[in-house]
């Protein structure tokens, strides 16, 4: 199921970082490949995975493996051989519980409550996993001495199976960023699967009745492990390290492969159209604040330059008009914003009336200079004004077909409660000035 | 070069020693073109540095009446050259200051070199003649405002709310905040002058006051802008 998606890949987690929450659901359904469920599973998300995989109802899945593991404990071997082999991934079957979109999106306390439901269907799965594995041994007819070793397997088994849901889990909660379980439980069930291994292994020895031998043994199991780390540990370290130094590497490269492309997407682009039209000073210094205003909103906020929504605050608002003025005019607009507030319904007719007030004093005023934008939200007040240092104009003399001044600016604001002002500068252009109250004052 | 008024009318008969800091030699070489001609401007550069070590050095040997400066420098930034320069700063006689010239207008730039001490704040896309314009107005001890930066002070005082516990020293009065606004909205001194019906002296001193109350009084109150806005 998953593809390939743009993203920062952590090292050696590759179905990690590029697991395709959406396509599930959207997509016509990409090249499958099989993976453990992780989404509302009860054991190890094998059933829930082959299930997906191969288009059948889970609980068909279950059956069969359950039939299985009657025919001599096939299913578990089975069940065992896919755990340990297929990776755990999103999706298995579709099941039409969108848990894996709430997980992702919802606020923490979602998360959790989702994390959290499958904890019950574990428990109900492995309550029946005792239950049949009771009537399996019962069931089964074998001789004294593999009898005797089988409580021990299971234990084994038992504690192997703990720790390795431990891994699992420990790997979702890495790129699900949700299930960030307590450090404590995660120990307990690591000491839990090792007690469990070790009273297997205790057992078998029991039962083979070498209970005298045992303390030589372990002693010496015990310095055989102590050699082997001894050997083996500077190469383990020195290989984990190496590990994180590598990835902290692709880590950095891949930054700067971004920051390569980007530079040659924009700024070197714009560095050729700046020595073509090198001419036309005009044109050169719009491109270059153009570039210069592209550049900044990219080194310091990189989320909003790479998704560019719709304007939600003044600040917004008011900065992507003037940005949209001046690649528009070639003009320079100079904004300043004090404060800031959600936009209402007469903000944004007063922010629409703003940006029919910058093109008015970029087409006629933008000779003399950069023009000033000043935004300012002050209490429940929203005040906007646009000035430039063009000719200026008398505004009682503007002819009544102009329908620029008239209707989009004092029009627009008087028809939504608001004032606008036009009036000359002392010594020479436009300001005008645009003041509305905002509909309820939430700071 | 055509409508270099002011700075043709006041260059000759006057006259200031400017080093400049900055770790761009080419930047260096331009805005030196641009000024440095003293017989036409008055503003005379007598001495560069790169880093925060060698402007030290220039500034104590050269003792500049103005120090043109950058805020992102090799070895600690503007900021540490102010620290190290704050002697200089006090002295009675012939006082050093400084203008902070830079390409960012980012906030935290911004507020930091002025609360490090500069006497104003200019970014690099400024006029040659507003430029020396500004020089002469931090030699007389004024403060320069570009439009952005009174908009930062502007949001520095207007969000807090509660009033603070010493009202004289940690409020703007009603003028300097109409001052401000108007430097914001791009008015010139003189124009906001022509505005409020004051002389251009008195909105100069005005400007002073909040450089002063920004530098002095209003420590906490921006701390707690800053801090709220993660950018200290």
């Amino acid at each position: 199921m998953p593809r390939p998606v743009p993203r920062v890949t952590i090292g050696g987690m590759p179905e990690a970082a590029t697991v395709p929450l959406t396509e599930d659901t959207r997509d016509p359904r990409p090249p499958r490949k099989l993976y453990r469920s992780s989404d509302g599973r009860w054991l190890g998300g094998v059933a829930r995975g082959l299930a997906g995989h191969l288009g059948l109802p889970v609980i068909w899945v279950r059956l069969v493996f359950v039939g299985l593991f009657m025919a001599d404990g096939l299913g578990a071997l089975l069940y065992a051989a896919f755990w340990f082999f297929v990776p755990l991934g999103l999706g298995g079957v579709g099941g039409g519980r969108p848990t894996v979109l709430t997980t992702e999106t919802a606020p923490d306390g979602r998360r959790r409550l989702v994390a959290r439901r499958p904890d019950k269907g574990q428990i109900l799965a492995l309550l029946l996993m005792v239950v049949v594995a009771m009537i399996f041994v019962q069931n089964v007819n074998l001789t004294g001495n593999t009898k005797a070793y089988l409580v021990p397997t299971v234990l084994v088994g038992a504690g192997v199976a703990l720790v390795w849901r431990q891994a699992d889990n420990a790997r979702r909660a890495r790129w699900m960023e949700a299930g960030r379980r307590r450090r404590t439980l995660s120990l307990a069930r690591a000491a839990a699967g090792i007690v469990l291994v070790g009273a297997g292994i205790t057992g078998i020895f029991v039962t083979q009745g070498a209970t005298e031998h045992l303390g030589p043994i372990l002693q010496a199991a015990l310095a055989v492990l102590v050699g082997i780390a001894l050997l083996a540990g500077p190469y383990l370290v020195r290989m984990t390290q190496d590990l994180s130094e590598e990835r902290l590497m692709r880590i950095r490269a891949q930054e700067r492969a971004e920051v390569a492309a980007h530079v040659h997407d924009s700024v070197l682009h714009t560095l050729t159209l700046i020595q073509r039209n090198a001419d036309s000073a005009a044109e050169v210094r719009r491109l270059a604040r153009a570039q210069e205003r592209d550049l900044r909103a990219w080194l310091y906020k990189p989320a909003a330059a790479e998704n560019p929504r719709e304007p939600e605050t003044v600040a917004e608002a008011v900065k992507r008009n003037a940005a949209e003025v001046e690649d528009k005019h070639g003009v320079p607009l100079e904004v300043v914003v004090v404060g800031d507030c959600p936009l209402d319904e007469g903000v944004t007719a007063q922010m629409q009336a703003a940006r029919e007030a910058m093109v008015n004093a970029a087409k006629y005023g933008g000779e003399g200079g950069a023009v000033q934008v000043f935004a300012e939200v002050e209490g429940d007040e929203v005040f906007v004004s646009v000035r430039d240092r063009g000719p200026g104009f008398d505004p009682d003399s503007i002819p009544a077909d102009r329908m620029g001044v008239r209707e989009s600016i004092i029009g627009r604001m008087e028809r939504n409660g608001g004032t606008a002002r036009l009036r000359a500068v002392p010594d020479g252009g436009t300001e005008v000035e645009l003041t509305m109250k905002r509909a309820e004052k939430t700071s | 070069m055509t409508e270099q008024t002011e700075a043709v009318e006041q260059g000759p008969e006057r006259h200031v020693r400017v080093v400049l800091v900055d770790d761009h030699r080419m930047f260096r070489t331009g805005v030196q073109a641009e000024i440095g001609r003293t017989e036409t401007t008055g503003v005379e550069v007598v001495g560069e540095a790169a880093d925060v070590d060698q402007a030290v050095t220039v500034i104590t040997a050269t003792r500049p009446e103005v120090v043109l400066l950058d805020v992102h420098l090799p070895g600690g930034g503007g900021v540490e050259v102010l620290r190290r320069c704050a002697p200089l700063m006090a002295g009675a006689q012939s006082p050093v200051r400084f203008l902070a010239l830079s390409v960012s207008d980012a906030a935290e730039d911004v507020i930091g070199v002025i609360r490090g001490g500069a006497r104003g704040y200019v970014t690099k896309t400024i006029t040659g003649t507003d430029l020396v314009d500004s020089i002469f107005r931090v030699q007389d001890g004024d403060a320069v405002f570009s439009p952005r930066l009174a908009g930062f002070v502007l949001d520095a005082f207007a969000s807090t709310d509660a009033p603070p516990v010493d009202e004289d020293l940690d409020r703007l009065t009603q003028r300097e905040r109409e001052v401000l606004r108007l430097i914001a909205r791009g008015y010139a001194y003189k124009e906001i002058a022509k505005q409020l019906f004051i002389s251009v002296k008195t909105v100069e001193s005005h400007v002073s006051a909040v450089l002063r109350k920004l530098q002095l009084s209003n420590r906490h109150e921006l701390t707690r802008w800053a801090t709220a806005r993660r950018l200290v």
